[in-house]
């Protein structure tokens, strides 16, 4: 296998599959487009992959108004025309009005980069076909100064989506895909373990235990994610409430859920069960 | 035997093309497999499925083309799964000669000796060439040093191909299945027309414009905006808040905070009626006849361009829609194909299917005869909110 394998990081758990898609799409140079319900740490893995590679990340992230080109260059042909009438210099230089965007940069990258689309689902429907060319080549030209960026290095490039839009078929086909399942009990133990080492093995089993009560009600409108958790047992270790008062009371409900509707059902949920 | 696997995938409804195929073979080339079942499962499933609502599909398939391994690994007794989970490492047995006769072994010869030894086998055997065990050259067992082979137990239960498609934990993603109101929001994204003859403040620079500009202004810089395309889709929504609605109230719900929820048309109005539209809509889900309104008011007041959703279960009395002893009046029936013409764009989604325990219902063939009526799912939403935006 060529280059080196991923295989997690000290701060991230991954699960077996999610490293293997991982690998998978290195080997293949191929982009990884992952996909899953939100804060099961798609964007942290970019960051993780970079740091156990050593290489620069390079973040682009997705909005609705980005266009395909932003990613690749801008040519500020605006302020070019303002230089050109109050006489600033270098004009004539179009070069410097031509910036790399993220892409283009992880393309110029000495060394191989890792590339992070985020949300890519949130531009235009046609967007992710305005960037097949460039992925599949791995190089694109600057019309205005008749420059060629190719990558020196082909980077690593994951791209994540929330599955707002749909993405076209001669996207997806060029892709390795993953959907990233909520981690299960074990795996979460780890998750937490990563950023509570020293965590009570009572407090831990409470907290998970009512992390995935709660997550198991019956309509949530928007279910608790490993983000939330970490942040609740956090309040959890602050307050000193007693151990085993956190499933039966479910202190801090507001760190996990984050709707009023939500809330109240779980309220009337707590008020229903027989613990 | 691999291309028999594509052909299959692609009988059973799943989009595979030639180029994730080639892809699958390429990295099947670079080792990427190994040995191991369960990461050619995963190798297959990343290169070859691109959406989680395939996922199930694909489970499935692979389960179903991999059968007569399935079956043999369910037939290994627990013991002897639990003894090859912990592998004891025999160094030094690596035979060329064996190894060199297993690699010519074709899979279903593989699959066929391991029925076969399942049966004669009685006793643990690590290191051999010949019984399933661990760290041996048989091509059963794991953490085996010949080159083919069947992977039997070894590393976490959950993490064997057959284990984790036999789950089939993505049954819920499938596509057919009822929506929840996340999928909904998604589902009506759809809904769109983009347009800029709106009348929304000029903001965005029109590069080509501004050049042009310029050039008559002498050279001296003039910026031209223009107004940003926005979506111009109107929709009215008329729900059925009737008693035979009450059974899919959870889904309607969902559809209703969806639609709400959803920000980018331009317009929404939603209504409700109870089992039948007649002269009057109501404003409240609880059919309050203190808040209606004429249905001929709104059909006045809205234009022909609004998106028209109905939801309802069709399902009623006779009477209620052919009108029966009411005839005098206009009938429900004629009230829906009113509001039917009056729209250039009309469909009925319905949380049901119509055949209740009574059997089909009258009413529901009559209104499926009149309407574009669609089952609420993912995919019919779908279908529904194409076919609203569609020329006709």
């Amino acid at each position: 296998m060529k280059g080196k394998t991923f295989g997690g990081s000290q701060d991230y758990v991954a699960s077996e599959e999610l490293l293997s898609a991982v690998n998978i799409a290195m080997t293949l140079q191929k982009p990884l487009l992952l996909k899953g319900e939100p804060g099961t740490g798609k964007t942290m893995l970019a960051r993780s992959i970079a740091s156990s590679l050593h290489a620069p990340l390079y973040i682009w992230n997705i909005k609705s108004t980005t266009k395909a080109q932003d990613g690749l260059y801008v040519y500020d042909v605006v302020q070019r025309l303002y230089d050109s009438q109050f006489g600033g210099e270098g004009v004539d230089d179009i070069e410097k009005y031509v910036h790399l965007g993220q892409v283009g940069e992880a393309f110029e990258s000495e060394e191989r980069a890792v590339l992070l689309i985020d949300e890519i689902d949130k531009a235009d429907l046609e967007f992710p076909n305005d960037l097949l060319w460039e992925l599949d080549q791995m190089e694109f030209t600057i019309p205005q100064t008749g420059r060629t960026v190719k990558a020196k290095h082909r980077p690593v490039i994951l791209i994540t989506s929330n599955a707002e839009k749909e993405l076209p078929d001669a996207f997806l086909r060029r892709c390795i895909f993953h959907y990233i399942e909520f981690p299960d009990e074990a795996l979460m133990r780890r998750i937490i373990g990563v950023h509570y080492p020293d965590l009570e093995q009572n407090l831990l089993d409470q907290a998970i235990a009512a992390f995935y009560w709660v997550r198991g009600l019956p309509g949530l409108q928007k279910k608790p994610s490993t983000s939330e958790l970490i942040d609740w047992i956090r309040a959890l270790t602050f307050s000193g409430i007693p151990q085993e008062e956190i499933l039966r009371q479910i202190p801090f409900a507001g760190v996990l859920l984050k709707k009023n509707e939500d809330l109240e059902s779980l309220e009337k949920s707590k008020a229903r069960r027989r613990f | 035997m691999f291309t028999d696997f594509f052909y299959y995938l692609r009988s059973q409804g799943l989009a595979v093309s030639l180029q994730e195929w080639l892809t699958l073979c390429e990295a099947l080339d670079k080792g990427l497999a190994g040995a191991s079942f369960t990461r050619f499962y995963g190798l297959c499933r990343a290169v070859l499925i691109k959406s989680e609502a395939d996922y199930d599909k694909f489970d499935s398939a692979f389960i179903r083309y991999f059968r007569a391994i399935a079956e043999a690994s369910e037939e290994i007794p627990p013991e002897l799964m639990e003894w090859l989970n912990k592998p004891a490492v025999t160094p030094g047995n690596y035979d060329e000669e064996i190894a060199r006769l297993n690699s010519l072994l074709t899979p279903e010869q593989i699959e066929e000796m391991l029925a076969q030894r399942l049966k004669e086998q009685k006793e643990e055997h690590n290191g051999g060439s010949y019984w399933v065990g661990t760290g041996g050259m048989s091509t059963f067992g794991n953490a085996g040093n010949s080159p083919t082979g069947i992977r039997v137990g070894g590393q976490s239960i959950h993490h064997r191909a057959f284990r984790v498609a036999g789950e089939r934990r993505f049954r819920d993603f499938t596509g057919d299945t009822v929506l929840d109101t996340r999928q909904f929001q998604v589902a009506l994204r759809r809904l769109r027309q983009y347009s800029a003859k709106t009348d929304v403040p000029k903001t965005e620079l029109n590069p080509d414009a501004t050049v042009d500009a310029t050039c008559e202004n002498g050279g001296t810089l003039k910026l031209v905006y223009e107004r940003p395309r926005i979506n111009t889709v109107k929709v009215l929504m008329l729900m059925d808040s009737g008693g035979s609605m009450d059974y899919y109230s959870g889904l309607c719900t969902a559809l209703f905070q969806a639609v709400r929820k959803s920000n980018h048309f331009k317009d929404l109005k939603i209504y409700y009626f109870h089992n039948c539209v007649y002269s009057h809509l109501y404003t409240e889900p609880t059919c309050n006849p203190a808040k209606w309104v004429t249905t001929e008011s709104v059909l006045n007041t809205l234009g022909r361009d609004y998106k028209v959703i109905f939801v309802g279960d069709a399902e009623m009395a006779p009477y209620e829609l052919w009108g029966g002893q009411y005839a005098k009046r206009k009938s429900g029936l004629d009230w829906l194909l009113t509001i039917r013409d009056h729209f250039s764009h009309v469909v009925w989604l319905n949380p049901g299917t119509g055949d209740s325990y009574w059997g089909v219902c009258q009413t529901y063939d009559a209104i499926r005869h009149e309407f574009d009526m669609y089952t609420l799912t993912v995919k019919n939403l779908e279908k529904a909110l194409k076919k609203l935006v569609s020329a006709r």
